[in-house]
């Protein structure tokens, strides 16, 4: 019984652990494809080459950023059924169409578009490039779209029939799971988050460029961009969520509870604790400090109005509250800290002093990883808030889990920390060497000999594959070149 | 109709697994052979070669498995627990060979780091996919609709067998890919590594294939009973055809040699379909037993109909953007 119970033990820290890698990818990839797809429509539209020149500076940041996103996928795709077998088992029938048509209508149209979006350029002409591009960004989206679906089903089942070998079947409606209470929300809020990760990214790029050279016009043209989304996304996200949390309040109570830290219930007014350290054993909040009745508030824009308590909900019902309090603020704190960058640049725009002001550079500097820390703060809320359950008040998780023995969960998942943190590390630190190298226009003191050391596979493969890329001397030319050297 | 439905879901699950067996069959292949080739321009061109299709390649095996848990959700639920082992391996083996894509260009003193790590990452998830697939013939302890036996149950030396034949198998679809798209000394290069898998594959292949007779009685009344053996007996008769018009195509084929390989391949799977039909889960688990209920079925077979006709389409479209020698004066 013991050894099951570190088996289940060990399998969730396995899933958490690879998820929250690999969600990092797609945080960034979702925002970023549409930010390429914006910056190749605006070239084709103006013809500014400053456009372009942004375009393929960032689309060597996607390319790598994609690369690690479909590796760690691919692993997330094979993992609901080595290590959630029964979950594999009885779910299947309702999610697995829905993850089949993630694979059909988002993964093809991403992969297919892809080699052409970062090799085709000279070879299928401006608008088919433009094409190519915006499918791979459709795709990023579509395929949001059917895994959040998923996500929520699980938090907030519908439209099923249980069948009598215990699988959940669909019922006669897939509109209704699809569409699932809390899926507009989550997709919502996801998006935008995916949305706002990349203008903090591209923000950030900005901001250091500018901080070497304020005149870079590359480096003001995507930092202007980014602001604009901080200062028009950030308080849209901000609504968004209180409208998911609202969503929450109403399906799934005693998440909202954890995420408020109210082990009471409180029949006139609940107060927003800012601070606490909660405490499951006793069932109270230690050192807390909070603000009088403004949960009610922010809950039920009401000061007065009664929130009930972890004490309503049995211990066997409640998930862990420390990781999902404190994660809730930890999200909370940078969705604030992003609207406040965002006012402040619009004050510094305002004052014409956007490009100038390194205060506000290094700020858009220190935030630009501040989205991902609130993504995954963001997932740790909701994933662990649902415990202990995996498909939400109908199958725990700890029913859930392959007949594993704990030493090859224990052994596969060594296996994935060592790797992941290797590979990826190494992935982001070239993406940061990318980031760091200056964007300047196209051509402009970057010799093919120079670029040879990084020349990527997406972007100079060969003067065959790409003759636009300023020289376009043969293949065979280029390796007598490089003999020579 | 719920049969029929459950037959063609199936026949659908078998496309999705051989189209991704031929794609990244032959970037596997390229992974496997590539410290063959030598470090700068043949390489390069090998891995440019690939570069445009991998990820749409690898994607075939997210439908192989998504496919799988959507309409034989219990298959799924036992294949993998059962195979653990080397599903974890495989899905390791692909990250590295996946990053190397990248990664290789991004850092010339790295580069012969991630130039092994695309061929170790392409040996291990082929030899891994070649046992999971041995591992499934030999047969699966089931009770209660989970895996019940112990976690070394993949390792016989009939996995030995079906890895290394696919290590094998992968790289001659590599190598005869690299001889269509290659010219010059690297296409040379190519012929003559092909020829080698060749071998290894005809010789690994009939290994496997004689193992089955023994493996289980099964599989061996399947071959070789009365009226079945007649319309059976062509498969492995056209295998060896397709085998023999392979060889005599290296010496001179361009294209001719991956398409015999292809070949060779389909036969190979029309063969396996055979064997194990009607299992998913040998010697237990019939298609029926593992299938999703109707409305799953329809729902999926609405937007397979839809939408694999464009992913063909688009897919056979970027194929058809990057035609051609890769690099090199025949280059147009």
């Amino acid at each position: 019984m013991f050894e099951s119970l570190d088996a289940i033990l060990l399998a969730r820290i396995q899933f958490a652990f690879t998820v929250s890698f690999h969600f990092i990818f797609p945080a960034f990839s979702i925002g970023l494809a549409s930010y390429l797809a914006v910056l190749e429509g605006l070239w084709l539209k103006t013809g500014k080459a400053v456009y372009l020149d942004l375009f393929r500076y960032w689309l060597k940041i996607f390319a790598i950023a994609f690369a690690m996103g479909v590796v760690s996928g691919i692993v997330m795709s094979y993992q609901f059924g080595t290590n959630w077998s029964v979950f594999s088992d009885v779910a299947g029938p309702v999610i697995g169409p829905l993850m089949a048509y993630e694979v059909l209508t988002a993964f093809f149209l991403e992969a297919g578009f892809l080699g052409v979006m970062l090799f085709g350029m000279e070879k299928v002409g401006r608008k088919l490039h433009f094409f190519a591009t915006l499918m791979v960004a459709a795709g990023t989206f579509v395929s949001a779209f059917w895994i959040l679906s998923v996500n929520s089903w699980m938090q907030t089942p519908t439209g099923f029939e249980l069948g009598a070998n215990g699988q959940f079947l669909p019922g006669p409606s897939w509109i209704e799971i699809i569409f699932n209470p809390s899926f507009p929300y989550r997709l919502v809020h996801t998006v935008t988050a995916a949305y706002l990760t990349t203008a903090f990214v591209v923000g950030a790029v900005g901001a250091w460029h500018l901080l070497k050279d304020k005149a870079n016009a590359h480096a003001r043209k995507m930092f202007s961009m980014a602001m604009w989304m901080a200062a028009i996304v950030a308080p849209i996200q901000i609504f968004v969520g209180d409208m998911h949390g609202l969503n929450t309040m109403e399906h799934q109570p005693a998440k909202v509870m954890a995420m408020e830290g109210h082990y009471e219930s409180h029949p006139d007014g609940a107060p927003f604790y800012l601070f606490g350290i909660p405490n499951d054993e006793e069932q109270r909040l230690d050192y807390a400090v909070g603000i009088p009745k403004l949960s009610s508030l922010i809950l039920k824009h009401d000061l007065d109005a009664p929130i009930e308590g972890l004490d309503t909900v049995a211990d066997d019902e409640q998930p862990p509250v420390f990781m999902v309090f404190w994660a809730f603020r930890i999200m909370v704190a940078i969705g604030v800290a992003m609207m406040g960058l965002g006012m402040w640049s619009l004050f510094a725009r305002m004052k014409g002093r956007l490009y100038d002001w390194s205060l506000l550079h290094r700020a858009a500097l220190v935030m630009g990883p501040s989205g991902f820390v609130a993504v995954i703060a963001g997932w740790i809320t909701t994933e662990v808030g649902r415990q202990p359950y995996v498909i939400y008040g109908l199958l725990r998780t700890a029913d859930a889990a392959s007949p594993l023995d704990a030493p090859a969960v224990a052994a596969s998942l060594l296996a994935f920390v060592v790797v992941y943190f290797a590979v990826f590390s190494v992935g982001t630190w070239y993406l940061l060497r990318l980031m760091a190298a200056v964007p300047k226009p196209h051509g402009a003191g970057g010799k093919q000999g120079e670029n040879t050391p990084i020349r990527t596979a997406g972007i100079t493969p060969g003067p065959t594959q790409n003759p636009g890329e300023g020289d376009t001397l043969p293949q065979s030319v280029l390796v007598k070149k490089e003999e020579v050297q | 109709m719920s049969i029929d439905l459950t037959v063609i879901w199936a026949l659908i699950i078998a496309f999705g697994i051989f189209a991704y067996v031929v794609m990244d069959g032959f970037d596997l292949g390229i992974g496997i052979l590539f410290p063959r080739f030598q470090p700068g321009e043949g390489r390069n061109r090998a891995m440019n070669s690939i570069a445009p299709f991998w990820d749409g390649n690898e994607t075939w095996l997210v439908l192989g498995g998504g496919g799988l848990f959507a309409a034989f959700p219990l298959a799924y639920a036992i294949i993998l627990p059962a195979t653990y082992p080397l599903v974890i391996a495989m899905l390791l083996g692909l990250v590295f060979r996946g990053v190397a894509f990248e990664y290789r260009w991004r850092d010339e003193k790295h580069r012969p780091f991630w130039d092994m790590a695309f061929m170790g990452g392409s040996l291990v998830a082929a030899m891994s996919q070649g046992m999971i697939l041995g591992a499934l013939l030999q047969g699966i302890t089931v009770v209660d609709r989970a895996y019940a036996g112990s976690w070394f149950d993949w390792l016989t030396p009939y996995t030995l067998l079906t890895g290394l034949g696919t290590v094998a198998g992968y790289a001659l679809l590599g190598a005869t890919w690299l001889v269509w798209r290659l010219d010059g000394d690297v296409q040379q290069k190519a012929r003559g590594l092909a020829r080698k898998a060749a071998l290894a594959t005809a010789a690994l292949m009939s290994a496997v294939s004689l193992y089955n007779l023994e493996l289980r009685p099964e599989y061996a009344a399947r071959w070789f009973t009365a009226p079945e053996v007649y319309w059976l007996a062509p498969v492995p008769m056209a295998t060896a055809i397709v085998a023999l018009l392979l060889w005599r195509s290296l010496a001179r084929g361009e294209s001719a040699p991956f398409w015999y390989a292809l070949g060779l391949f389909l036969l190979g799977m029309v063969g396996l379909g055979v064997t194990i039909w009607p299992n998913v889960v040998p010697p237990s688990i019939t298609i029926w037993d593992a299938a999703a209920p109707m409305r799953s079925q329809v729902f999926m077979l609405i937007g397979v109909a839809l939408t694999l006709p464009l992913i063909v389409g688009y897919t056979a479209w970027a194929y058809w953007v990057f035609r051609g020698k890769v690099g090199g004066e025949g280059y147009h």
